[in-house]
């Protein structure tokens, strides 16, 4: 999608890369405790801080990528990144129609303006896979929010930080809309 | 609220083509995959699901290429069958870009592989296909190796064996139907659903919508069709279409 937009991107796992980045973004499926022990083998948790928090450099980060940017996970009991005053919980669900993972397309409900967010399509529609959600500590950071059996956090921006639980890679235009904002900020 | 069903466009490969067939037999060529993933994509489809329809039968591994070139054209999820027989071939189907890999001779030889994909990926991404006919004899019953081969347990057995090890969601495909525009098995359909906690997809048979708020009734999860995507009717003249936004107006 991003090679779609015109957007040179670069999987990498290279610091030099990430110095020089204008943008990351933080993709990752998979088990949280695993995504942190990655980042750490890697030496990438002091690069993210230096280039993240001192540097201001914009991050996105996707599904699991959001739920790092977090200070702790119940996947795991560890603790995230935490660049983002937040945490990530286990869905407990009283409603037993509903099945987890939330996997499928669901709608978000934005409560903020944010450069993101700004003129995307009507009625988006996201595709979502995930177990765990993310509770935001401040409502101020909170980009949106998604209903499955409960109210939660599907997107969040804090300053230069960005997060969003679904896939807006996966997402058709309503994805692309995001992404190619971000790749504007 | 649960979650509105995903209605998955099936996209059959053979010999690196795409092609449809009936009742799993008489493949005739569509057209170009990738060709018709781009228009799939322009309508805004839920998701794909991509079966390489050679590859168990001839021993193959994945087409890798053309797997990559459909996942790149496409901005909806994918699910891939076709090949799977190792932990290695699903871990670089899912480098390509895929999101779930689609199962059925694993569930016959290698139930192990749904546990170690599941284990690796979520068991999200292991999706098992029970593909299933009725004998005259032997009753009704589930098939592997793109049903060519008689299992001697019924569909629900194997959905509840499925479900055990490691497979997160269903295909139930009624081999009988594909490609006759019948309606989907819905009888069957709500006993797997009933029986499963993992979200069922019904194959097989898809006509019109009203089949769709059928299925959609009797709980699944995902409603697949392949013919009445490709083709238009009396004559099966190729002619890609989709219900876009049909449960998100």
């Amino acid at each position: 999608m991003l090679a779609y937009l015109g957007i040179i991107s670069r999987i990498s796992a290279n610091h030099g890369d990430i110095t020089s980045a204008e943008r990351i973004i933080l993709p990752g499926v998979g088990h949280f405790q695993h995504g942190m022990e990655q980042l750490e083998q890697l030496g990438f948790i002091d690069l993210l801080k230096k280039e993240v928090i001192e540097n201001k450099k914009p991050i996105l980060g996707i599904c699991l990528g959001m739920q790092l940017l977090t200070k702790h996970s119940e996947e795991g009991n560890v603790a995230g990144l935490g660049f983002v005053d937040a945490q990530t919980k286990k869905f407990e669900l009283q409603d037993a129609s509903l099945k987890v993972p939330h996997m499928g397309w669901n709608t978000v409900e934005f409560k903020k303006d944010s450069l993101i967010n700004t003129g995307v399509s009507m009625n988006p529609r996201y595709y979502f896979v995930h177990s765990y959600f993310v509770d935001c500590a401040n409502q101020d950071d909170i980009l949106c929010t998604t209903h499955f059996g409960q109210d939660f956090v599907s997107g969040f921006q804090h300053q230069n930080i960005f997060g969003l639980q679904f896939h807006p890679e996966k997402s058709h235009k309503f994805g692309m809309d995001l992404l190619a904002n971000f790749c504007k900020i | 609220m649960a979650l509105q069903p995903r209605i998955i466009p099936v996209l059959l490969l053979h010999k690196g083509g795409l092609y449809k067939t009936k009742q799993f037999k008489n493949p005739s060529y569509v057209g170009d995959p990738i060709n018709a993933v781009r228009i799939f994509n322009e309508k805004e489809v839920d998701e794909l699901f991509i079966l390489d329809i050679d590859c168990s039968k001839e021993n193959n591994e994945p087409n890798y290429t053309l797997i990559e070139e459909i996942v790149s054209e496409g901005f909806m999820p994918v699910g891939y069958g076709g090949g799977i027989s190792s932990l290695l071939i699903a871990q670089r189907v899912f480098q390509l870009g895929v999101e779930k890999v689609i199962l059925n001779t694993a569930l016959e030889n290698n139930q192990q592989l749904l546990a170690d994909i599941a284990a690796n990926y979520g068991a999200q991404a292991v999706v098992a296909s029970i593909d299933y006919k009725k004998g005259f004899i032997a009753g009704t019953k589930a098939y592997f190796t793109n049903g060519c081969k008689r299992s001697r347990l019924t569909p629900q057995e194997l959905a509840q064996i499925a479900e055990k090890v490691g497979a997160g969601e269903l295909i139930l495909n009624a081999i009988d139907r594909e490609g006759t525009y019948q309606g989907f098995d819905i009888n069957l359909l709500q006993q797997i659903v009933s029986s499963v906690q993992i979200p069922v997809v019904v194959s097989g048979g898809a006509n019109t919508i009203a089949d769709f708020d059928a299925a959609k009734q009797a709980g699944a999860s995902g409603m697949a069709a392949g013919s009445m995507f490709v083709y238009q009717r009396p004559h099966n003249a190729v002619l890609i279409s989709y219900p876009s936004n049909y449960f998100y107006p």
